[in-house]
């Protein structure tokens, strides 16, 4: 695939994300909205993707090297801790059903 | 493993992303939904990890276990109430992440000619200014969220001329990489300056208005992950970030929305510094006065009353008295009053923050009102009790025009029979703003720490 084509196509998908994006999070409730925050960020941690494929590569000089590592250090604290955050969250929210514990 | 089944893989992650945001719409799946989020990430990790381009591990899989552990550590340990400051900091590296991933990106093709097509640079350039800006400015609200700096506005002279000049010369910068500049010290300045900027931008916005700014940090970081993607051509990274990058800009909206406040006053409002309130004045001139009545006056207040309405503030939070609060209200309902709980969509340091930590304390949800639903019920309620709120119920937002807040909607607690105000002394709130709702007739003040205070209420409450 030509390099155009394939940025014509990426441009696509970027803007039905925009429109995904505003549609999935319109519906939740404001109740849930610090976890949605917190969600999203955990979401971003994507980014550990981008990271690893710059701390992976093969013969890379010194710069390269360290700038790799630390941004996989950093993505990965936003991976785990965006996730592990919310999910303690969200278990206080499961637990509503509880009978009144006095 | 083939670039075509890569690209199917991560679609799978994307699928898993945009079903754990969909389960966040109800409270039973929510949970469910983010461990399906996590899954998906784990799936983009394994994937990326089998690339061909992927010849050194121990880099990563050391950074893994560095940054991992301290994410785990730090989630684990930090209470409900430092939730804002946790995201605020998990953003940041986020955000650092992406600009790091451009330094790398333009250090290793920038030297070849030719190495750097046009919208490649342009990505560089963009994901490098917003990363930097999310993790410098992240770090800023972190900071004053933790109070290790001061909440309130940090002001200096000329600082929107030196804001707007730095920004210019970053944004300089970053159209010179854009348009094909290989140097590589333009980059450094950019960092630099972005980072600069990121600073300068937080330093001045108030400690109330940090959930709008967390918030917009979000979508930044959102936004510097996708323009990372269109740098490493991957589909994963364009719409995971862009889904992030939609959903912090819509509830940056929302939260302007709430507060009646353009997300440009808020930004550049340098809003909060003390200001005196007119009316405050006035009344105080009419020999209207603080009342303070004692616990055991609140307890009959509260213990004879046919409905009570709650409104928790980030007073609440800070002093931990969520667990009492429920506490308190159990006794009540088991008296046969009518307990609820007023929740101001921007009360607590991020939206949706006073939810969380009465869902920590088990409260059961239908109780929870939301703003319009909790104004209808205030004429025919007995007693509002105002724990550690001050600026989502100040009447100055409806009746005086001169009011930094003026416009905003607010609890109005003051149609309530009688309002009960636990507050640690007469400061104004974290926005610095005076509030009228003290002097009124039908206002008594409980001062001491609100877990202090509930707790001596609930005592004197059975007692009765």
């Amino acid at each position: 695939m030509s390099h155009g084509l394939l940025l014509t196509f990426e441009i696509t998908i970027l803007v039905l994300a925009i429109f995904l994006g505003f549609e999935v999070i319109s519906k939740v409730p404001t109740l849930l909205h610090t976890p949605l925050m917190s969600g999203t960020n955990a979401i971003h941690g994507i980014v550990i993707v981008g990271a690893m494929l710059v701390a992976g590569l093969g013969d890379k000089d010194t710069l390269t090297t360290i700038v790799g590592f630390v941004a996989v250090v950093l993505a990965s604290a936003n991976v785990v801790g965006g996730f592990v955050v919310t999910d303690r969250m969200l278990e206080m929210f499961k637990k509503r059903e509880k009978k009144p514990d006095t | 493993m083939s670039r075509e089944v890569t690209n199917l893989l991560y679609l799978v992650t994307i699928v898993t992303f945009i079903l754990a945001l969909r389960f966040l719409s109800n409270p039973a799946t929510a949970r469910r939904g983010n461990q399906i989020g996590a899954a998906g990430m784990l799936l983009a990790i394994v994937v990326t990890f089998l690339q061909k381009s992927i010849d050194s591990y121990w880099e990563i899989a050391l950074g893994m276990v560095v940054g991992g552990t301290f994410g785990l550590v730090a989630a684990r340990k930090v209470r409900m109430t430092a939730m804002p400051q946790m995201v605020a900091l998990f953003n940041g590296v986020g955000g650092g992440a992406a600009a790091l991933i451009s330094l790398a990106e333009f250090h290793r093709l920038a030297p070849e000619p030719g190495g750097l097509q046009a919208d490649i640079s342009t990505a560089i350039a963009l994901s490098a200014i917003i990363g930097s800006i999310s993790f410098s400015g992240s770090m800023v609200a972190f900071a004053k969220l933790q109070e290790l700096i001061r909440g309130r506005p940090i002001v200096f002279p000329f600082q929107k001329t030196v804001n707007a000049l730095l920004f210019a010369a970053v944004l300089a910068a970053g159209i010179a990489i854009a348009a094909g500049s290989e140097q590589q010290w333009l980059m450094w300045a950019l960092l630099a300056g972005a980072s600069l900027f990121g600073v300068l931008f937080v330093l001045p916005i108030g400690g109330a208005d940090m959930p709008v700014v967390i918030s917009l940090l979000n979508a930044f970081t959102g936004l510097a992950a996708a323009a990372t993607g269109f740098e490493l051509e991957n589909n994963v990274l364009i719409v995971s970030g862009m889904l992030v990058g939609a959903s912090g800009t819509f509830l940056t909206i929302m939260m302007g929305k709430a507060m009646n406040r353009s997300i440009a006053n808020v930004l550049f409002g340098a809003f909060g510094q003390i200001a005196p309130s007119p009316a405050a004045a006035g009344a105080s001139a009419n020999g209207g006065q603080v009342r303070s009545a004692t616990t055991d006056d609140v307890a009959v207040m509260l213990g004879y009353a046919h409905k009570v309405v709650f409104v928790p503030g980030y007073g609440m939070a800070v002093a931990q008295a969520q667990h009492d609060v429920r506490a308190l209200a159990d006794l009540l309902e088991s008296r046969g009053v009518e307990v609820s709980y007023a929740i101001h969509p921007v009360a607590g340091r991020m939206p949706g923050h006073m939810n969380v930590l009465l869902a920590e304390a088990n409260v059961p949800y239908p109780q929870l009102k939301e703003m319009e639903d909790a104004n209808a019920e205030f004429p025919r309620t007995d007693v509002a009790l105002v724990i550690g709120a001050n600026d989502v119920v100040n009447p100055d937002a409806r009746n005086n025009a001169g009011s930094p807040i003026y416009g905003m909607p607010i609890l109005n607690v003051d149609n309530a029979q009688a309002v009960v105000v636990l507050k640690r002394s007469m400061n104004p709130g974290f926005a610095g703003i005076e509030n009228p709702l003290f002097l009124n007739p039908k206002t008594v003040m409980l001062f001491g720490d609100a877990k202090d205070s509930i707790e001596k209420l609930a005592g004197a409450v059975k007692g009765l």
